[in-house]
């Protein structure tokens, strides 16, 4: 009786949370039901007060092609396309060596992760701390399959690592089917640990080398070097943007399609998506799967494209807390990237000499106190910060 | 193969059978061991118990109070004052993390908070440090860390002082949440936020409250860790080695956290001696997990936790 009573409790303050603010899970709000139906209203509204912009007005969707678009308003796809063209096209060019190699490179990579880490904790629900382990993974398996197969093309090392990271996703996304909420969030730090331990441990992972690094060989693409040490920072740039450009388009029509939509059903109720035909069994695997095979070719790409070598302790906890933050924060991977560099040049920038030893508190203590901040200020995060400017957009430069 | 089931499965209870001192010596340093992780998962449980927060910070707030207690020894001020002032600056910790990060949060949904207390763990480590400096200092507390032994079996003093230390901890807790006006409401709370509230239990005083106990609870675990192995950043990092404890427990029980820590303990200790050597050791980081799991499998709310009710 008592049991029962504590769980209706708990029933009903979820439900005074969610009509407070929309559930937190999604972190990355992107329920497209939702926001069509806003972007129906504010037509309306639009019509009558005319933005002058970003106007819908007058877009008229004739097809049931039109209406699933990806970007259905003419001046997203314009923007979006723009921003794309620009971010092959740009940086190349205009950035220097240090900015590729130390902003723009790590920034792909981490976002690479965090886009499969929100496909399992955004979309699916299902909190996990072991992306770290799982980036070691692809990482490990691309080293391992670089030097055996020299003559295998880097981008099917790509995606074989990614392939082999998501086998072992999908054991260790077995306990999900049994636990759930933080007791899962621990247990997956058991895939962390554990395959950080392996991979220090067992030395044929490194090809028995005796510093226990890993170190990205050269490799060819359409006959430029792409990775390794006589790579140019450009080349990996590229690479790095092209991975997450392909890998976002196909989570976006993942997350749109029936599989995505499985995935928040479970994520808002599990046992209410099980009774009208979700399988949980398959769904929850499924997202353990994709998510690391993402984690695992961020993973292959933080060695090959990044870093460079590396030892296991590129991949320790931090790095999943890092991604994890990602999520969080609404500067997304670039406030992950760049604000160890602000901090690290901001006292020189303002003529202050610090201690290496007090700066580095300084910065923890920066960084923690930012991620709380970002999280009371705006805890949905960037995509949250994107609708707002939409919705901003739709009217400017009218108040109302 | 058989080589390989006899060393897993045989061997290793050939040896403890064969020096039973020993094994009974790594059953008690297994069970010391598990008190000073229950005495960190202690913290843990209470702030869930009260606020469903997953404290991820309760590792640094040990480090903290271990740094501070540690700082004001060595500017010469007496033990008791010492602890007097920890326990002061850790209630204004409480205070401070009420009002500052709490609050603005409330009402977000459990990974916002477990994100936030991340953050604060960052921040601490940062704040301490800087506070106290970083380098390896030395907790004198007046235990010597020795052993004595009783017939063939050696115990570490400074343990036997702990597991005591942590067994008194527990009990007063257990007064404190049964007996008092206080550990009352904080029951309260636990059971049910909507309803305390609205028989007028004071929710930003409770939040206080726990987060001072958990506070308190981790002075002692800092006293304890401290002595042992000294005062630096990686005590932080036995967060990590608590939470297989908290989730083999459950998170909502004090009793689990101690049970669990004795567990988890034991188990480490006998794996690592005994089955450790065969895959190279330093088993220890993921072993405990492991453990938990496998118990977690068969039941996931942990061994003490709130039995799970789903329905739609």
């Amino acid at each position: 009786m008592i049991t029962t009573d504590r769980r209706s409790r708990r029933d009903s303050l979820q439900g005074a949370g969610r009509a407070g603010a929309p559930p937190a899970t999604t972190l990355a709000d992107t329920r497209d039901g939702f926001v069509r139906r806003a972007t129906v209203s504010t037509i309306l509204k639009t019509r009558v007060a005319g933005g002058v912009i970003y106007r819908e007005a007058g877009q008229f969707k004739t097809t049931y092609g039109a209406d699933q678009a990806v970007f259905p308003v003419a001046q997203d796809r314009v923007v979006v396309a723009a921003a794309v063209v620009a971010a092959f096209v740009v940086p190349p060019l205009v950035a220097s060596d240090y900015w590729l190699q130390a902003v723009l490179i790590p920034f792909l990579v981490y976002a690479l992760a965090a886009i499969g880490l929100n496909l399992l904790t955004g979309y699916a629900g299902q909190l996990s701390l072991g992306t770290g382990g799982f980036m070691a993974v692809g990482a490990y398996s691309a080293f391992k399959l670089a030097t055996a197969f020299p003559h295998l093309n880097i981008l099917v090392v790509f995606v074989l690592s990614g392939l082999v990271a998501a086998a072992v996703g999908l054991f260790f996304g077995i306990p999900s089917l049994r636990i759930k909420g933080f007791y899962l969030a621990v247990a997956t730090l058991a895939s962390q640990f554990f395959l950080v331990w392996l991979f220090n441990k067992v030395a044929w992972f490194t090809n028995y080398a005796s510093s226990g690094t890993i170190t990205a060989p050269d490799r060819t693409l359409f006959g430029v070097v792409i990775t390794g040490p006589n790579s140019t920072a450009a080349a990996r740039y590229l690479l790095a943007l092209g991975l997450v450009a392909v890998f976002a388009v196909i989570a976006k029509n993942l997350v749109r399609g029936r599989v995505g939509r499985a995935w928040m059903a479970i994520r808002d109720r599990d046992i209410a998506a099980e009774i009208i035909g979700v399988r949980p069994l398959r769904t929850k695997l499924l997202a353990f799967g994709i998510s690391s095979f993402y984690c695992g070719v961020a993973g292959a790409g933080l060695v090959f494209l990044y870093l460079g070598s590396a030892e296991t302790l590129a991949f320790d906890i931090s790095i999943s807390f890092l991604v994890l933050f990602i999520l969080g924060s609404f500067l997304g991977a670039a406030f992950i990237v760049l604000m160890p560099i602000v901090l690290a040049n901001a006292p020189h920038a303002i003529g202050l000499r610090l201690p290496v030893a007090l700066q580095k508190q300084i910065e923890l203590m920066v960084f923690g106190g930012l991620i709380i901040f970002f999280l009371i200020v705006e805890p949905r995060g960037l995509a949250r910060l994107w609708q707002i400017t939409k919705e901003k957009l739709r009217l400017w430069p009218f108040p109302h | 193969m058989v080589d390989l089931l006899y060393a897993v499965g045989v061997a290793p209870f050939k040896d403890m059978a064969g020096a039973p001192a020993f094994l009974i010596e790594v059953l008690i340093g297994g069970i010391f061991a598990g008190l000073m992780y229950s005495l960190v998962a202690l913290g843990f449980v209470l702030i869930f118990k009260a606020s469903g927060v997953f404290n991820f910070a309760q590792g640094v707030m040990v480090l903290f109070a271990a740094l501070t207690l540690v700082g004001l020894l060595e500017r010469g001020a007496p033990v008791v004052v010492a602890l007097a002032l920890t326990t002061v600056v850790m209630v204004a910790l409480a205070f401070a993390i009420e009002r500052l990060v709490l609050r603005p949060l409330v009402n977000q949904a459990h990974i916002i908070l477990f994100m936030a207390t991340i953050g604060l763990n960052f921040f601490l480590e940062g704040f301490g440090e800087m506070l106290w400096g970083a380098n390896v200092k030395k907790l004198d507390i007046g235990i010597p860390d020795r052993s004595f032994i009783v017939r063939g079996v050696q115990i570490n003093q400074l343990e036997l002082t702990a597991a005591v230390t942590a067994a008194v901890l527990v009990t007063l807790l257990a007064v404190f949440f049964q007996r008092t006006r206080i550990g009352r409401a904080l029951r309260a709370v636990a059971d049910d936020h909507e309803a305390a509230l609205s028989i007028g239990v004071p929710l930003k005083t409770i939040w206080i409250v726990v987060w001072s106990v958990a506070g308190v609870v981790a002075i002692v675990a800092g006293l304890m860790w401290g002595a042992k192995s000294g005062v630096q950043f990686s005590l932080s990092l036995i967060a990590l080695k608590a939470l297989p404890v908290l989730i083999l427990g459950g998170f909502e029980s004090v009793p689990g956290a101690i049970v669990g820590g004795l567990i988890i303990g034991v188990g480490e200790k006998l794996g690592e001696v005994y089955w450790g050597p065969l895959v190279g050791g330093a088993i220890e980081n993921w072993f405990a997990y492991v453990l938990a799991l496998t118990v977690l499998l068969a039941r996931p709310q942990g061994l003490f936790g709130e039995k799970i009710i789903e329905r739609v």
